[in-house]
């Protein structure tokens, strides 16, 4: 399948998100330029993490206006899949494809750290490879992820089985402690109404090799890679990309 | 005329005032005179400190730059090489600790880009007075944001450091920032103006009032509102410094650039005469066309100027087009503002008139050193000597009161607010005894530490020096690397008083030892003089950063127990020294002795063997002995394994308990390895001729450690735990 | 012309920057602070507008870029006309 990374300025997991599809799922991946319009045929757009626009206005405010994301707009109403990341997911949020929005975390400081979340519905393009119920250690790092959205939209994201992780403690339960950002109904990650638009803080990119610490965030792509392989009813090639992995990222972006 | 008034102001002294006179054949204006200020001041002349800073072995077979540049760099194969620095802010952070936190790593990372380096990490030593008074904690979270705020916005994970609390540093917090980057070993560049002829580029920020040399602003010439013109804390903007990084290595990679240099300290001023210095050249600049914040700004002003996020290129004529083309496409300015000329002089006109003719060579190499005297403190003799201290009845409480002092009590309240994780090669998170970086597609892998004991150099600063380098090669070799360059931050007090010479003078001479014993060469870093306030000077604080080469990644041990049932090694030996160590410091508020002893051969010895059992894959935990000693490092291995597994330890060395306990005795390594491979260890250990042996199992959830057939310490794990857990957040806990 | 913007959070959300400045100043004894609520400010000049025109895209902007409407709330005025 082929994945496309948008890269804003200030972007800073593009390079991560990019590695962990082409050089870990071994997919064909892109970088998609936020002043293009040119989605390159992608299966599935990744919007990823970092400070897009310095986050100076509120974080993901100002990426919603490039040119790419109207493209993504449009991608996302005929059915495209859309998967942000962090940043991603705040963008998705300002941009209107996500309902709700982000406050500052509850303890007002940067948090970096290994937490878990539950997967709450499976039966998603995004959640398919792994099983409700299922705890995933996943970092996450953010300001911002205090996830906020008025009573009524909440209860309207319960009902439709709209959240898809929640923060939990190892063992999966829905513990204040675990819950470190202070969002409602300890929301880690939503989907769309028409489950093709997906936002989540943690960050899966993160957790997809062994040597890093975990692999649960491969559950994500995986899932999204299943999805496409049944919709399109033809296997994905699998590890097409043969050329030597990279140290250093390669250079980003067109005039 | 230059009277001594403004001499003062300009830090100058009547006989360098002179010299500099006699350099450029003439009385030079008050811009010039502000150029030789800046150049010729400590920061960036090393005035104090040359003399003595040529006692480092620079040499060896991994390094491709040694001192001199903006980063030391080292081959380490595969067509890689890393570049690596360390940088202190101290002034600016105590005076505004968020922005000169911020800008120091700002500052640090453009170091590392400049060269072609993409920055890969970031490491800090922070030093703050205790935590008690409210104007520390308000420092140190100050501080600790502004890093935070840099360099998780940029992008450059901040993997390690260290954090350490004295009353010393109240009222002057030391901020030591080192970054680590990875280029390809092709394309390395320097900071020279070459090529008469060649376009000379201004790209990033505008220039504004920020940071100028605040003593000159009394002087005439700076008109009627000087309360508005007042020098500004420079602001970082991390964003623009992520796009300026995308920027200039993309120009690098397109070959577009002949030589860059960052405008950091001193500006455009540094950047100017430097490069052409270097290169053997001059350069001629027009300053109206340089891009400016703010109206009216004089050449002295925008000479001056440290506004952040901004670099000096030059470029041939014919490639500047594409290279503006770069810059506009990451909505960066690039604009040429000059040339290079080969006459040796930096010409500098304003508004049609020629301001500034000075020769560069004079600027930049042409600096006094001065061998200022030194002179043994008498203090010296007075707190080395040292009376044992009396045997606490507890001993399981001074070890949780141990434990829960923030000088070893769990950082985590610190980087977790780091960005850790981006760029997804930590392998090795924050906490353990160094940080390890994976190489994307490559077994090796690098680890790096930072490393320093004040107390221990305030005590004795040759062998504080000596230690400060033995203990962070140690920390690498926990994780199986083998050092291969050193970058320090040297952060003392005034070195116009012949006591603090001496620490400098003796600290430099014991660094310089350790790392020939080491066979690693110092390829730069930072000298911070002045740390003083109210005459009270901080202790000595040599900061150690030490990269080092790890064969395979998949054999690095980690810092916490993996098991039950393992059994515990140690490597060395016990002693019974109590000097230094942070239980005296603790428990009896003594601040006394001589630090622990230290045979650098013997310290060698047993890293190699550390390092040979890692790579023989026979180590699952490792972690080096100490502030707090032996207690300490077995509880650490206890805290930071995921199920926080217990242990039981027997001693019978015969020596008094709490030295052996908490006494901070080198050259010691606490091994866990499975019960099958105990004996190979030893052996090999044997074979090295390196103490070692069985001292205990894992399991359990107690801590306990047994001395000649008598339980000493019994602990529950998760007593200690939380005790190590919560000390720094219960300082910062928000009161309702 | 020069217009200020004034974006809060609505009352109905935890503003904890808010809460932290609050509990400051009470361990400041600044007792008589009841609440504190944060907010951001914005200084915008405007070329060549009248005050219609200013009435009709200054919400705009408040609404579309300024605050998020979730979340936050606005107001504004003059300061130069």
């Amino acid at each position: 399948m082929k994945f496309g990374v948008v890269v804003f300025p200030g972007s800073n997991c593009d390079y991560d998100t990019f590695h962990a599809l082409q050089n870990v799922m071994g997919q064909e991946t892109v970088f998609l330029w936020h002043k293009d319009h040119d989605l390159q045929q992608v299966d599935c757009v990744v919007l990823p993490g970092g400070f897009s626009y310095g986050d100076y206005l509120r974080s993901g405010a100002i990426a919603r206006f490039s040119p790419i994301m109207q493209e993504v707009k449009k991608f996302a109403e005929d059915g495209g899949l859309v998967l942000g990341i962090c940043n991603g997911f705040q963008i998705l949020l300002e941009s209107g494809l996500l309902p709700g929005a982000m406050l500052r975390n509850k303890n007002l400081k940067f948090l970096c750290q290994y937490v878990n979340i539950r997967i709450e519905n499976d039966r998603t393009a995004f959640t398919g490879a792994g099983r409700k119920g299922q705890v995933l250690r996943i970092p996450i790092a953010h300001f911002d992820g205090n996830y906020y959205a008025p009573p009524e939209l909440l209860e309207e994201l319960e009902r439709n089985n709209q959240i898809l992780f929640r923060y939990c403690d190892e063992k999966g339960n829905l513990t204040g402690e675990a819950n470190v950002n202070g969002s409602l109904h300890h929301i880690a990650g939503i989907v769309n109404r028409k489950g093709n638009v997906m936002g989540m803080m943690p960050h899966p990119e993160r957790a997809s090799e062994k040597i890093l610490g975990s692999e649960d965030g491969k559950i994500i792509f995986q899932s999204i890679i299943n999805y496409l392989e049944k919709k399109k009813g033809k296997k994905s090639p699998g590890r097409t990309v043969s050329r030597p992995i990279s140290p250093l990222p390669p250079l980003i972006g067109t005039f | 005329m230059i009277d001594e008034k403004t001499l003062a102001d300009h830090n100058l002294t009547r006989e360098e005032y002179d010299l500099i006179v006699r350099l450029i054949g003439r009385e030079p204006n008050l811009t010039e005179l502000g150029i030789f200020s800046v150049m010729w001041s400590e920061h960036c002349g090393y005035k104090s400190s040359k003399v003595h800073l040529k006692k480092f072995p620079t040499k060896g077979k991994y390094v491709i730059q040694g001192p001199g540049e903006n980063a030391g760099v080292m081959d380490i194969g595969d067509g890689l090489a890393v570049v690596f620095k360390i940088e202190s802010h101290n002034h600016p952070s105590y005076i505004e600790p968020y922005q000169g936190a911020a800008t120091g790593v700002g500052g640090i990372l453009r170091d590392i880009f400049t060269m072609g380096a993409r920055p890969i990490a970031v490491l800090d030593s922070l030093r703050f007075g205790p935590l008690d008074n409210p104007k520390n904690r308000a420092i140190m979270e100050g501080v600790v944001s502004g890093i935070s705020g840099y360099g998780n916005s940029f992008g450059v994970p901040t993997v390690g450091g260290e954090v350490y609390f004295n009353d010393c540093y109240s009222q002057n917090p030391l901020v030591n920032v080192c970054c680590v980057g990875l280029a390809y070993r092709d394309r390395l560049f320097l900071a020279r103006a070459s090529g008469a002829g060649n376009a000379v580029i201004y790209a990033g920020a505008k220039t504004g009032r920020d940071g100028i040399h605040g003593a000159t602003m009394a002087s005439a010439e700076f008109g009627e509102d000087i309360e508005h013109k007042r020098p500004n804390v420079q602001v970082g903007d991390p964003f623009k410094e992520k796009l300026l990084l995308e920027a200039c290595l993309e120009a690098m990679a397109k070959n577009l650039i002949v030589g860059i240099q960052d405008m950091g300290a001193a500006g455009l001023t540094c950047s100017t005469t430097e490069m052409a210095a270097k290169a053997g050249t001059g350069m001629e600049i027009n300053l109206d066309l340089v891009p400016q914040r703010e109206e009216g700004m004089t050449p002295y002003e925008i000479m001056l100027s440290e506004s952040q996020e901004r670099m000096l290129i030059v470029a041939e004529p014919e490639k500047v087009e594409e290279l503006k083309k770069i810059f506009n496409k990451w909505d960066l300015d690039a604009v040429v503002i000059g040339r290079v000329t080969d006459d040796g002089r930096l010409k500098v006109y304003f508004h049609g008139e020629l301001v500034i003719d000075i020769p560069v060579k004079a600027v930049v190499d042409l600096c006094p050193a001065y061998r200022r005297p030194a002179r043994k403190p008498a203090f010296v003799n007075k707190i080395s000597r040292l009376r044992k201290p009396e045997m606490p009845s507890d001993l399981n409480q001074v070890f949780l009161q141990l434990l829960a002092s923030p000088n070893i009590a769990d950082k985590e309240w610190v980087f977790r607010q780091y960005d850790h994780m981006v760029q997804v090669n930590t392998a090795v998170l924050p906490g353990a005894d160094s940080a390890v970086l994976r190489l994307k597609g490559l077994k090796k892998a690098l680890a790096m530490t930072l490393d320093g004991n004040a107390l221990y150099t305030f005590l004795n600063p040759r062998r504080g020096g000596q230690i400060a380098v033995a203990e962070a090669c140690r920390n690498l070799a926990c994780a199986g690397a083998a050092p291969i360059g050193v970058t320090n931050c040297l952060n003392f007090g005034n070195p116009e008083k012949p006591e603090i010479m001496w620490q400098f003078r003796e600290a430099i001479e014991g660094i310089a030892e350790a790392c020939r014993q080491f066979e690693i060469p110092v390829t730069g870093g930072n000298v911070s003089f002045y740390n003083e306030t109210g005459g009270r000077p901080i202790y000595p604080t040599p900061v150690l950063g030490i990269i080092g080469l790890i064969d395979d990644i998949n054999k690095v041990p980690s810092a916490g127990f993996k098991a039950a049932g393992e059994s515990i090694i140690l490597l060395g030996e016990n002693r019974e020294e109590f000097g230094g160590s942070e239980y005296l410091r603790l428990i009896f508020s003594e601040e006394k002795g001589q630090p622990p002893a230290l045979s650098l051969a013997k310290e060698k010895k047993v890293q190699e063997c550390c390092r040979q059992a890692i790579r023989a894959g026979l180590v699952r935990t490792a972690h080096d002995v100490s502030e707090g000693g032996l207690a300490v490092a077995l509880a650490e291995c206890a805290f930071r394994s995921s199920r926080r597994i217990g242990f039981r330890v027997k001693l019978n060395d015969v020596i008094r308990t709490d030295a052996l306990l908490f006494g901070e005795t080198q050259s010691r390594i606490i091994l866990a390895v499975r019960k099958k491979d105990a004996r190979k260890v030893l052996n090999l250990a044997r074979k090295m001729k390196v103490p070692a042996k069985v001292i205990g199992e894992t399991g359990g959830k107690k801590m306990e450690i047994w001395h000649r057939g008598k339980k000493i310490i019994d602990l529950k794990v998760e007593l200690g735990y939380q005790a190590w857990k919560n000390s720094i957040p219960n300082y910062f806990k928000i009161k309702k | 012309m020069k217009v200020r913007i004034l974006v809060t959070l609505k009352e109905s959300v935890l503003d904890p920057q808010g809460q932290t400045v609050r509990n400051a100043l009470h361990t400041l004894g600044y007792h008589q602070v009841r609440d504190v609520r944060q907010g951001k400010v914005f200084e915008i000049e405007l070329e060549g507008s009248s005050r219609e025109e200013a009435e009709k895209i200054v919400p705009e902007i408040a609404d579309r870029v300024l605050a998020n409407p979730i979340i936050e709330k606005f107001t504004w005025e003059i300061l130069e006309a």
